[in-house]
């Protein structure tokens, strides 16, 4: 079958419906889009587990590691320590992979790191225009935005209108490095330290690191 | 390949618009799609960069519409009819009618945790030679368009770059994407200025690095 390309959005995103009464799981057509969609991949999943190539219980593990477990406060841990530890600021910069491995953040899409760190002269922005590569282990699963086409278009010929998308308005004399993330390494962002923290614990630290000031759409917010 | 997925520097898309409070999901079936597709890797019968050649395969105009779960369940149902996991009448059924195929292993719930903690993905292998570059060495990209996966994309083909970084001896996804295997190759960061890409009207002290394995580059 292979849906092919006259198949409808089946993703209830509201518009360009194409009423394609013959696709294949299109049979009920009081269903919504959004309804066919779970049909679909809820009878997937009964046919793979059926066959025994998946059990439904990890696939429920998985979503709730990933709801739960694996998100930025793992980055955010990893930007505060290195503000407050110039060592492990350093390692970072020779080797983020091991610096980061070692505090236990090596769940997959984690597996070869880089850290790049802002300055007052460079600002570092992340992306992948080829699909959609994201360090999970340290980030966890990427944005809707960060996966789409406005984004992975605009981020590496109008990287300052990215940032001014997201109300980020550099001076022109600051450099934008962008990083397309077009292998297995996953870059992250080490924004600056914001003034007025200082004698800040590591975990007072990290609440102040969003996930886009890991990817490199904000700077860290700020502490007042 | 010059598909739907290569996006880097097509215009028009509008600004990026972030979701407030956006939930992990939008609706059960992504986080199910999510699941789904990563629990299958463990059978073993895939690489990622298989994975993504299905993905940025599909017709362009449905990579640009679909929301990006649809994008992977489409592709991985290519992927399990092509390896003759199910068949085509059983997608569209929802049925068995034919008996599973061997696959290395399966995804055991007590061992998700420690499955997604393993590093199994790690894509550097042991190194069979030195690197033909060194850092600072001046590089320029292949103009050429295969029909089938590479990790260079459209907008930085038959431009001049700098080696900034040796990243290690890694998969080349442009040979195990496409079923010829793992092929290891030094893996260089290349720094291109913004202006070397898109022209003298961008900002001098803008740039953009890719990650770009040996055989995309030549000395310049």
């Amino acid at each position: 079958m292979i849906h092919d390309g006259d198949s409808g959005d089946g993703d209830g995103d509201g518009d360009n419906h194409n009423h394609d009464h013959d696709h294949d799981h299109d049979h009920d057509d009081g269903m919504s889009h959004l309804g066919k969609m779970e049909a679909r991949v809820r009878a997937l999943e009964s046919l793979l587990v059926e066959k025994g190539y998946v059990e439904s219980e990890s696939i429920d593990q998985l979503i709730q590691i990933y709801e739960t477990k694996i998100g930025p406060k793992n980055g955010a841990h990893v930007v505060a320590k290195s503000w407050v530890e110039p060592d492990f600021a350093d390692w970072l910069r020779r080797d983020a992979t091991a610096a980061i491995h070692s505090l236990g953040y090596t769940s997959r899409q984690g597996e070869h790191m880089q850290a790049v760190f802002n300055s007052d002269d460079t600002h570092h922005l992340v992306v992948c225009t080829l699909c959609s590569c994201y360090p999970w282990s340290v980030l966890g699963l990427p944005p809707t935005w960060y996966k789409s086409p406005p984004f992975r278009s605009k981020a590496v010929i109008d990287p300052r209108g990215v940032l001014s998308d997201f109300g980020l308005n550099l001076p022109e004399t600051t450099s934008v490095e962008v990083h397309d993330s077009t292998a297995e390494t996953r870059y992250l962002v080490i924004p600056q330290r914001p003034g007025g923290t200082d004698g800040w614990s590591i975990d007072q630290l990290a609440a102040l690191v969003t996930r886009n000031a890991m990817i490199g759409t904000a700077i860290a917010d700020d502490p007042q | 390949m010059n598909g739907g997925a290569d996006l880097g520097g097509m215009q028009g898309f509008g600004p990026v618009a972030e979701e407030a409070n956006e939930p992990h999901f939008h609706a059960d079936w992504e986080a199910r799609a999510m699941g789904i597709v990563v629990a299958l890797g463990a059978c073993g019968k895939w690489n990622i960069d298989q994975s993504r050649h299905s993905r940025e395969s599909l017709p362009p105009a449905d990579y640009l519409r679909f929301p990006y779960y649809r994008i992977w369940i489409e592709a991985v149902e290519k992927m399990l009819v092509s390896r003759g996991m199910v068949t085509e009448v059983e997608l569209k059924s929802g049925r068995l009618q034919v008996d599973p195929v061997e696959v290395r292993g399966t995804l055991a719930p007590d061992a998700v945790w420690d499955a997604i903690h393993s590093l199994a993905g790690a894509a550097d292998r042991p190194e069979k030679e030195p690197p033909l570059f060194e850092i600072d060495d001046q590089v320029r990209t292949l103009n050429e368009h295969p029909e089938g996966h590479t990790r260079l994309p459209r907008y930085a083909r038959g431009h001049i770059g700098i080696i900034v970084n040796i990243l290690g001896f890694h998969v080349f996804p442009d040979s195990s994407g496409n079923d010829l295997g793992d092929d290891p190759r030094w893996l260089y960061q290349v720094r291109f200025s913004a202006q070397e890409l898109w022209g003298p009207g961008k900002n001098p002290n803008d740039s953009v690095t890719l990650d770009l394995w040996e055989p995309h580059l030549v000395k310049a």
